[in-house]
């Protein structure tokens, strides 16, 4: 007999001496997709999301600033590396090429696209979302979106918009959902990354040390654009 | 792993000995749990969660079968492939059989409870595939040739010096009289040495924290990054489960990942949680070729419905741990197995036998504070007792503890003569300790004079006095 044919004859011989209570067939839960209890922190308008987010993501370690457009991007992330003494070449996500970011605005940075290199110092990134209840990014991985620059460089910088800032938890998976349902293939992309914070550790005497083996920073730069956003909360259901 | 859970009193015995292990888990005590309260303050809707990630567990412990089955056709459909696998054997042979086939020489491994239930790094080893542990405190341990004490905080033990004496022992081609005082120090030279192997390992070994039949997800929380590392670095990507980490569906991780974190560590929730579906897609700029789950029962499906059955909801967020005096004593070497504190002792009997781990179910007061802070609501109280009373049955508890419990079984069924004898064995006691009120050595009881004085009782049993107090009232 196989292994798989042993363990689930084995589930079944055990699960048989009790009687099944459960109300709901696996079928049924898998086709409704019911969230459960969702803090009700999460459940504000955008811009009091947008300022939830930002307090918990400082809570977190993190450091984050609104900027008016994504005209202002370069700048701010010029000014932040200098605020470091942080090199000027930055590793970019394809992906941010979408948000046409004006890099050449600031000639001193050298904006490198495509997956990093170890040596890289500063990545910068794009997210799928952002999550009020606790300042939590959502990074999904792609084409133009490696999943590598979340970690391998010390600091990592990612761009938000605040449109894409969400109550809980439940609403990135159905805005996922709603906008991988129109391709072919699985719900999931190969990596979602939610990253609340810069790496740490607490492994020597609980000492909290900031940049275990991923970035030591996280800056986030919030491209407010909801004053652009016909319907609010449109990410969010239910 | 090899087991010494057999020797436990011995190995308590010594933990309670060493200093700097004392001294170590006064830390531990001072941190987790107030930071475990604060968290579930701030989140007014956190015992509503528990009720719901303990539902959710239930349910899928009911269809285990049916949610495996989705789960697997699941990592098929998105390119990956399951390994079922009964034992630690079958387990250890799937995922070298991966490793050879990938040409591994090294294989870089994010904490896996798993890992070490089926001893996979000796295994690798044996084989000479080199295995790497990357989370800092895996590190530290592998160094020092020794198990995790802890679920969350595997090197939670150990003093800084005790660190950076195993770090001038193993990295030698750095000068050997730098400076390795400070926590920083010690990070940075480990940082530095991983990120080389992290970036020449040729397989990513990970534990997983659920595993989404929905999707054929499987989610890795930490909160280093290490787990990222190890996952999109390398060629082949193996995540090691056991099969009662099955969630229905993305909420149903939402909820436990809600629990999570604020009952390990008092974060709102970890800084990495990774949820990853098969191997890289076709057009994906990174991420591994391949992808496998290799799942593992070893002993699981049995413990469904029996009376440990709860036991599989858990979570492995060593909540209990933080919070058990047992534990907290003794520290988590003296459980003799990768399991410790509660849930280790409700856990290991049924995973590696009740004879071996006799001393387990007996290491706790009964005082229930494990059971109060588990975020999955498992009545690790109730199982212990089961532990006990299986002992009990099966003739396994020592011959003096029987017999002594059948006497008292026999007065507490004979009332009358239970008072007299009782009422004599009191005023007998009180007398000898009149003068000093406690006794520093008592006869057959050096169990507890060995390390306190027991103190003298009331001349007078409570009964006798309530009737004395209360004339007329039956008792």
């Amino acid at each position: 007999m196989s292994s798989r044919t042993d363990i689930l004859a084995n589930i079944r011989r055990s699960l048989a001496r009790k009687p099944r209570v459960t109300s709901q067939s696996p079928a049924d839960r898998l086709a409704a997709l019911r969230p459960g209890v969702q803090p009700s922190r999460g459940r504000l308008p955008a811009d009091r999301r947008l300022a939830l987010f930002m307090a918990e993501a400082v809570r977190a370690d993190a450091t984050a600033e609104a900027v008016a457009s994504f005209a202002d991007v370069p700048g701010r992330v010029a000014a932040y590396l200098a605020r470091h003494n942080l090199g000027a070449a930055l590793r970019v996500a394809p992906l941010t090429r979408r948000d046409n970011i004006p890099w050449s605005k600031q000639p001193l940075l050298t904006p490198d696209f495509g997956p990093p290199r170890p040596e890289d110092s500063v990545g910068v990134g794009a997210a799928f979302a952002g999550v009020a209840e606790t300042g939590t990014l959502v990074i999904q991985s792609g084409p133009e979106s490696p999943t590598r620059l979340n970690v391998l460089p010390p600091t990592h910088i990612v761009v938000l918009r605040a449109s894409a800032i969400v109550g809980t938890y439940e609403d990135v998976w159905a805005r996922l959902r709603t906008e991988r349902a129109s391709k072919d293939g699985p719900t999931m992309p190969r990596t979602v990354n939610w990253i609340t914070g810069p790496s740490r550790t607490a492994d020597i005497e609980q000492t909290l040390l900031l940049g275990a083996h991923g970035p030591q920073r996280l800056h986030i730069l919030i491209v407010n654009d909801l004053k652009d956003t016909v319907a609010d909360g449109g990410f969010e259901r239910g | 792993m090899e087991s010494t859970a057999r020797s436990f009193k011995e190995n308590a015995h010594h933990a309670l000995g060493d200093a700097r292990l004392t001294e170590a888990l006064a830390r531990l005590a001072h941190g987790f749990p107030a930071r475990r309260r604060d968290a579930a303050a701030r989140l007014p809707e956190f015992d509503q969660l528990r009720d719901a990630a303990r539902d959710i567990k239930d349910h899928v412990l009911d269809n285990l079968d049916v949610y495996l089955d989705r789960f697997e056709k699941q990592v098929i459909a998105s390119g990956g492939r399951v390994h079922w696998c009964r034992d630690a054997v079958e387990a250890r042979d799937a995922i070298l059989k991966i490793c050879q086939a990938a040409d591994a020489r090294t294989v870089t491994k994010s904490k896996s409870m798993i890992g070490e239930e089926i001893a996979i790094n000796d295994h690798l080893e044996a084989h000479a595939i080199v295995p790497v542990e990357t989370d800092l405190g895996e590190y530290i341990i592998q160094l020092r040739h020794e198990p995790p004490s802890h679920l969350i905080a595997p090197a939670i033990h150990l003093s800084m010096d005790q660190v950076a004496d195993a770090f001038r022992a193993h990295h030698t081609d750095l000068d050997p009289a730098r400076p390795l005082v400070e926590p920083r120090a010690l990070l940075d030279e480990a940082r530095t040495r991983l990120r080389e192997r992290f970036l020449k390992a040729d397989v990513g070994l990970t534990g997983a924290n659920m595993l989404i039949a929905e999707t054929g997800s499987i989610v890795i929380v930490t909160n280093e990054g290490n787990a990222d590392l190890t996952c999109s670095l390398p060629r082949v990507h193996i995540a090691l489960a056991s099969i009662e980490k099955i969630v229905p569906t993305l909420e149903d991780a939402a909820t436990i990942l809600r629990v999570l974190a604020r009952s390990a560590t008092g974060q709102e929730i970890s800084v990495y949680t990774t949820f990853v579906t098969g191997p890289r897609r076709a057009d994906d700029a990174d991420g591994p070729e391949e992808f496998h789950v290799v799942l593992l029962d070893n002993g699981r499906s049995a413990l469904l419905g029996s009376e440990f059955h709860e036991m599989l909801r858990c979570i492995r967020c060593g909540a209990c741990l933080n919070h058990c005096p047992v534990y907290g004593a003794v520290g988590g070497h003296a459980y003799g197995w990768v399991y410790s504190g509660p849930m280790g002792a409700v856990l290991v009997p049924g995973l590696i036998g009740l004879p071996e781990a006799q001393h387990l179910p007996n290491a706790s007061t009964l005082c229930g504070r494990c059971e109060s802070v588990c975020p999955m609501r498992i009545p690790l109280p109730k199982m212990l007792r089961h532990w006990r009373e299986r002992q009990h049955a099966t003739h396994e508890s020592p011959a003096i503890a029987r017999a002594a419990l059948k006497v008292w079984s026999f007065l507490a069924r004979h009332p009358a003569l239970y008072r007299a004898v009782f009422g004599l064995g009191v005023s007998f006691l009180a007398s000898l300790g009149r003068r000093k009120g406690r006794f520093r050595w008592l006869p057959f009881a050096g169990g507890w004079t060995s390390v306190r004085d027991l103190p003298a009782p009331e001349a007078r049993s409570f009964l006798l006095q309530w009737r004395q107090r209360n004339p007329g009232t039956r008792t």
